[in-house]
């Protein structure tokens, strides 16, 4: 729109944003090979002591396998869930579909603490003890709406005229559901999958209440935090979680963005 | 007679979207709705040793303006997500406003690049701040190591400052998104217009991109608002005694100060507070912008 005079102003600034987002994650695996206890520069030198010290630990294995269970668990509830809304609400028009998304919208904005204990409060009245699935149930909360969200954008750009085409050349319901809006649908499905797994296996703030005997990743990490002598370990834990999270990420992104054309996003955009 | 049954609830394309639709309500409804519900109740009821005392009393909305600590603890919260979510604004729109309108290669790249760190753990990104900001930490070493200062600097961690520069970092990309879609939206036809009939770059902007944008930036500001209100995490972690929000306290009274209905009333308060302080706002936005 304007002439391009030099170097954009506006393009420095999104770098230097972009260093601001970084930066300071970046020194998680900076100083997990650092041969020192302490976090502080100088840089002591190159180790691999930290990753050693922190694979033999078997809380830590227990709670990677735990989340792992739950994030499997919650990617694939979500998802199931989130799509049916997405498509019912991209497909009919429905009467009142604006407050009908509204509503499923709403764990977006509500506060994680008061998801977390009005959680527990039905648990307790019902006598259901904390465990690794009420903190899937806990997920799945979150998830829906986000899911949701990412199936409404994939399902809104497709051309609703092929599943009609293929009803009128007489294919069943069924059969025009497996062989045209499921493949098309699937890049959206994927990455609701991707997304809401990293979702749950990354997520504290609820997990911290509905959580049991059984800990979580994150949980396990959290109680960490409170021994000086455990954060290099937690430095190496973080640096892998966070390198898994990015690739995981980067890649539903990637399959989520790629055919999409900008500004055909849904409402809230994310 | 069931088969026609089915085959008429089949045949209204309203009552099959409302089908496709059921499970996710069913499970919203019962897993969202009814344990609102009840902890609104809990909030009435009386902490009785380990168990609760079913009553309905307004002792605990009663000890909450009783004693000024909680409303001014509500207050500080409340403030801290306030600036909390006009950094995030401010320092998001001109990076959204780069995505919508200057860069051309790779947005994808980009955006992926925005997106990752929002995804990547909350606890994580929380931590990351607590090595920066110590007082033997990232900065106050690194400063003394090139010799910049002789003493840590103080007031880098465990204060209200560190509260809101962790939180701004961690909620940066809630807010781009909502501002880059409705920049994105703007009919670019508009802008020529503008520039046709004789507006400068700046009266432009105030007068069309921004104004147009608004409902991102509104959208953006509450994303990152409303949660951060009851954030507890980060408090902890980098808030010291002078960093503590409403939301440690909630956390406390369902653990290890094992009052739950006074922690339910002081969800209740705190949500009740923030919804129509964001009613009130909306609404004299909209009254302002009719005139």
């Amino acid at each position: 729109m304007e002439p391009s005079k030099g170097i954009d102003g506006l393009i420095v600034y999104g770098v230097a944003y972009l260093a601001f987002l970084y930066l300071p994650i970046l020194l998680i695996p900076l100083f997990s090979f650092n041969d020192s206890i302490f976090i502080a520069f100088p840089l002591k030198g190159f180790t691999l002591q930290w990753y050693e010290a922190m694979i033999a630990q078997d809380a830590l294995v227990r709670s990677l396998v735990n989340s792992l269970k739950v994030a499997s668990a919650v990617a694939v509830i979500s998802t199931i869930l989130g799509t049916l809304a997405a498509k019912a609400v991209t497909a009919y028009n429905l009467r009142g579909k604006a407050p009908i998304v509204a509503f499923i919208m709403i764990p977006f904005v509500i506060p994680g603490i008061i998801l977390g204990i009005s959680l527990l409060v039905l648990i307790n009245r019902l006598g259901v003890e904390p465990s690794l699935f009420t903190v899937g149930l806990g997920h799945v909360m979150i998830a829906v709406p986000f899911s949701m969200m990412v199936m409404i954008s994939r399902l809104e750009g497709l051309d609703r005229g092929l599943e009609e085409a293929s009803m009128d050349l007489g294919e069943g319901a069924w059969s025009t559901f497996w062989r045209i809006t499921f493949p098309l649908a699937l890049p959206g499905i994927v990455a609701s999958l991707l997304l809401t797994f990293t979702l749950s296996f990354d997520e504290f703030l609820i997990a911290f209440f509905l959580t049991g005997k059984e800990a979580t990743l994150p949980i396990f990490i959290f109680s960490q935090l409170r021994l000086s002598q455990k954060l290099p370990n937690v430095l190496a834990l973080g640096s892998c979680i966070l390198a898994a999270s990015t690739i995981v990420i980067a890649v539903a992104e990637y399959i989520r963005r790629r055919n999409l054309r900008s500004g055909r996003e849904s409402g809230l955009g994310v | 007679m069931w088969e026609r049954v089915r085959r008429r609830f089949l045949r209204s394309a309203q009552m099959r979207g409302y089908a496709l639709l059921s499970p996710t309500l069913f499970v919203m409804i019962l897993f969202l709705v009814v344990p609102l519900g009840i902890l609104f109740t809990l909030s009435f009821w009386k902490q009785d040793g380990l168990f609760f005392a079913p009553a309905f009393s307004f002792d605990n909305y009663l000890a909450f303006f009783g004693r000024i600590i909680y409303s001014k603890l509500l207050a500080t919260s409340i403030g801290t997500s306030l600036c909390v979510a006009t950094a995030t604004v401010l320092l998001a729109y001109p990076m959204a406003y780069c995505l919508a309108f200057r860069i051309k290669r790779a947005k994808i790249m980009w955006l992926i690049l925005i997106t990752v760190p929002f995804w990547t753990s909350f606890l994580l990104r929380v931590f990351a701040w607590k090595i920066t900001l110590g007082y033997q930490g990232v900065i106050n070493s690194g400063l003394m190591s090139i010799g910049l200062i002789s003493e840590p600097l103080q007031f880098l961690l465990y204060n209200r400052f560190s509260v809101v520069v962790t939180l701004t970092h961690a909620w940066a990309a809630f807010a781009i998104l909502p501002i880059y879609v409705s920049l994105e939206k703007i009919d670019r036809s508009l802008l020529e217009a503008a520039t046709d009939l004789g507006d400068g770059p700046a009266a432009r902007f105030f007068g069309v991109t921004l104004p147009l944008s608004m409902p991102g930036v509104i959208a953006a500001f509450l994303f990152v608002f409303i949660p951060t209100v009851g954030d507890y995490v980060t408090p902890r972690l980098v808030g010291g005694t002078g960093g503590i929000m409403i939301g440690n306290i909630i956390q406390t009274m369902f653990g290890r100060g094992n009052n739950w209905p006074m922690g339910a009333a002081l969800a209740v308060i705190s949500m009740t507070t923030i919804t129509l302080l964001i009613i009130v706002t909306l609404w004299f936005i909209r009254k302002m912008r009719q005139r």
